[in-house]
């Protein structure tokens, strides 16, 4: 980059009314840290990532810490830290203090931590005789400092899979304070997590979308017990976590391919994939070689990570079109003739496994360095999508609009999760009316994971939030911004008076991705689950 | 009251089905609608499902009933037959209720019948062993009124309520109420009073009359306000009716 590109960006960013502080220390640093070179890649790579095949997803460009960090908040909790000058807490005032004071020093690719640790879990043991009242007005303090200090919705906590008196308080006060921040997601064990707790968590999700629900036996197999689920539905290493996320756009992969299925699956795909590994074995060598992270992290000295629990993400997206596209070059149509679509057909349905079944097979054949905690391969994840993705469709989900019925839908997807250990993002969204009846998605819920689906996750229509990739928006937020549209427009054309500018303001920074994230990938299209009309008689003659 | 003998068929008349509802009963439920209605009701929404056996209609098998319930039960809390008037074919509904109790796959979904309660006792004698819920409407606890709503007597529907809480199968008592009709103070106190002297834990469902959807005859008619829709749930609360269900 040129000295005086940079001088005008950094200018840019200075003198933005639209950014708070920290947004503008935030940028000034992925600023400066985009004026090094990457870390060298062949030229095929490069190519492929000036295409948008493959895509490093605005990491930066000298990786100086893991994307994702999933410190053991146990074991903190237990020894005390020595950085921190803190003693093991003795009740949950000093507790909750501890996990405030530790949060802010956790290192993460968002700036803010993506992990609060099994919150549940963690909490659990310092209720003691607190009563529920007491409990809850401590926790209530605690989600409102987490959410002002850490304005990011890529903040995730874990809770489940067993019930608790933790676990419901916090639901309970999630429910009543209605923000982004924390994310959450629900572990979920058949046979450990009772209908009560679930009931309650679906009613959590009806009022702020909260939380999303995973397969704990499914994750147990494929990562041990010791597993997080963090920021976008990323499930890796507790007391580790991802070096990087690297992620092969599949719609544009496709389209370097000349042939059908066939020829993709055996020529364009391998060479796809092996550049993504290149990028992504590129990256992990700067972070552990290069800025030599674990050597100097306090996380790491104080046995808090562990560097052999740390490995790489390979995410995949576009799926669908990629899917489409090889179906119509091989004239493959539905029953019916017309062109077969995801989400809807069985051709479909095949073609999306032996693709998914061959990138599996390729990715757990290319190895990568300091990734031994998977066997020195990448865990696969369907990623979901960033905000100015166009045409194509986050992870492996159906197209936003396109969604067939719900247990149609659930049973097109469910086939695939297997493949992602990292994890994948179906999102289902369903009417208001379901928040008199969480027992109804009680069973869904069941269902769903008896038919192998690993994460499910639901929104509900009109209630004020939109799940976008993995986190959430809140409408009303969304609504502000998109007030000052037309200056957010005439901002980026140098075109507006800073006035205009300051109105498009936001105090989590996630809220601008979501807002651009709903225009683009048309989420407010997301086919409402309800019962079919047509099987509902109504008024009207009988056919006959 | 003239024998009623039912009988077993292996066949019915249906006018529809829903694979996936939640407001019709708990959980998640797979809804089977039957064809025809004994009442001719000024506020029916669904005045096509009335003929018992439209021409064109052809009967559908229990086994094709049981096979789609299958596919949507790993899914599901449990399935309720409503209609139409279910008990008008209550042998079919026995029959349906037999094979999804026998079937491995579907036994473990509970089974439930919305009616508008116009039933010989031989119908709940007969559906009792297989069923696990009812739902029935109460239009009217005056009798004139009831004709006036339904066009028949309320004498048989208080029968069935009093029959099934007896039997611990009433699992909800729907009332479908229309300003200036049924719905005045005194009115709504003494049909929570029986309801409750039949069954002190019964729960109640308000549904307010919605013009959208109704038949000609019934256009003129009031739709409940916010106001009123309060009104109801300050008088059954007031009258001991603990658990109440008004729409969102």
């Amino acid at each position: 980059m040129q000295s005086a590109q940079l001088q005008d960006l950094v200018r840019a960013c200075l003198e933005d009314p639209a950014l708070t502080y920290r947004q503008r220390v935030q940028r000034l640093a992925a600023l400066a840290e985009n004026a090094l070179e990457p870390p060298p890649v062949g030229e095929a790579c490069r190519d492929a990532q000036a295409k948008g095949v493959v895509h490093d997803l605005g990491e930066g460009n000298a990786p100086y810490r893991p994307r994702y960090v999933l410190p053991d908040y146990a074991a903190a909790l237990a020894r005390g830290s020595a950085h921190l000058e803190l003693p093991p807490p003795a009740d949950l005032d000093d507790a909750l203090a501890f996990l405030l004071a530790m949060y802010p020093n956790v290192p993460s690719i968002t700036g803010y931590p993506v992990y609060l640790g099994d919150l549940d879990t963690l909490l659990e043991p310092y209720l003691g005789d607190l009563d529920d009242n007491a409990v809850r007005s401590r926790l209530r303090r605690f989600w409102r400092i987490v959410d002002r200090q850490l304005p990011d919705a890529f903040v995730h906590a874990d809770l489940g899979p067993d019930d608790g008196r933790a676990v419901r308080a916090i639901l309970a006060v999630d429910r009543e304070l209605q923000q982004v921040v924390p994310n959450l997601t629900l572990r979920v064990d058949p046979a450990r997590t009772p209908d009560d707790l679930l009931r309650d968590a679906v009613r959590t999700a009806c009022a702020d979308g909260k939380p999303h629900f995973v397969n704990h036996p499914m994750m147990v197999a494929d990562h041990g017990p010791a597993y997080g689920v963090v920021s976008c539905y990323n499930a890796l290493p507790r007391g580790g976590g991802a070096h990087t996320l690297v992620r092969l756009n599949l719609a544009e992969s496709v389209r370097r391919s000349p042939g059908g299925a066939r020829e993709y699956l055996s020529a364009t795909l391998p060479g796809d994939v092996a550049l993504t590994g290149e990028l992504i074995a590129a990256r992990i060598r700067y972070l552990v070689e290069g800025s030599r992270f674990y050597e100097h992290d306090w996380l790491v000295r104080e046995g808090l990570v562990d560097p052999a629990r740390f490995t790489a993400m390979f995410g995949v997206f576009g799926v669908a079109e990629a899917v489409e596209e090889l179906l119509a070059r091989d004239g493959v149509t539905a029953r019916d003739g017309t062109p077969a679509r995801y989400g809807r057909d069985q051709a479909a349905s095949d073609v999306a496994q032996s693709l998914l079944a061959r990138l599996a097979g390729l990715v757990a054949a290319t190895p990568l360095p300091y990734c031994e905690v998977s066997g020195g391969r990448a865990l696969l994840h369907a990623q979901s999508g960033i905000d100015s993705d166009v045409g194509v469709t986050a992870g492996a989900r159906v197209p936003p609009g396109h969604e067939p019925s719900l247990y149609e839908h659930i049973r097109f997807v469910a086939p695939h999760h297997r493949w992602f250990p990292a994890g994948i993002s179906d999102v289902f969204r369903f009417e208001s009316t379901i928040a008199a009846n969480p027992d109804a998605v009680v069973a869904v819920l069941r269902g769903a994971f008896g038919e192998g689906m690993r994460d499910f996750t639901f929104d509900v229509a009109g209630n004020g939030f939109t799940r976008v990739t993995g986190y959430l928006v809140r409408d009303r937020d969304v609504g502000a911004l998109r007030e000052a549209a037309a200056a957010h427009v005439a901002a980026i054309r140098g075109a507006t008076t800073p006035q205009e500018r300051a109105a498009a303001r936001a105090r989590h920074a996630s809220t601008f991705l979501g807002a651009t994230a709903i225009t683009n990938q048309h989420l407010g299209d997301r086919v409402v689950q309800r019962p079919p009309a047509d099987g509902r008689p109504a008024g009207g003659p009988v056919d006959d | 009251m003239t024998e009623t003998v039912v009988r077993l068929v292996r066949s019915g008349f249906v006018a529809g089905t829903v694979p996936f509802s939640a407001v019709d009963g708990p959980g998640n439920r797979y809804v089977l609608f039957l064809q025809g209605c004994n009442w001719d009701c000024l506020v029916c929404h669904n005045p096509c499902s009335l003929p018992v056996a439209p021409p064109g209609m052809r009967p559908t098998s229990v086994a094709d009933v049981v096979a789609g319930i299958v596919d949507a039960a790993p899914f599901l809390t449990g399935v309720t037959v409503t209609g139409g008037e279910v008990t008008l074919q209550a042998g079919f509904v026995r029959a349906v209720f037999d094979e999804l109790a026998a079937d491995p796959r579907t036994a473990a979904l509970s089974r439930f019948v919305d009616s508008n309660g116009d039933a010989a006792p031989q119908v709940w004698e007969l559906l009792a062993p297989v069923t696990d819920g009812v739902m029935l409407d109460l239009k009217a606890l005056d009798d004139e009124m009831h004709v006036v709503l339904t066009g028949s007597s309320n004498a048989p529907v208080l029968a069935s309520i009093t029959d099934l809480a007896s039997r611990g199968l009433l699992y909800e008592v729907r009332l479908l109420l229309v300003p200036g009709l049924n719905d005045g103070h005194d009115v709504l106190r003494r049909m929570a009073r029986w309801l409750l002297a039949v069954d002190p834990a019964v729960r109640l469902r308000i549904n307010p009359f919605r013009r959208e959807g109704a038949r000609a005859c019934a256009r003129d008619l009031l739709e409940p306000s916010p106001a009123d829709l309060a009104r109801y749930r300050a008088v059954l609360t007031d009258a001991g009716v603990r658990h109440l269900t008004l729409p969102v």
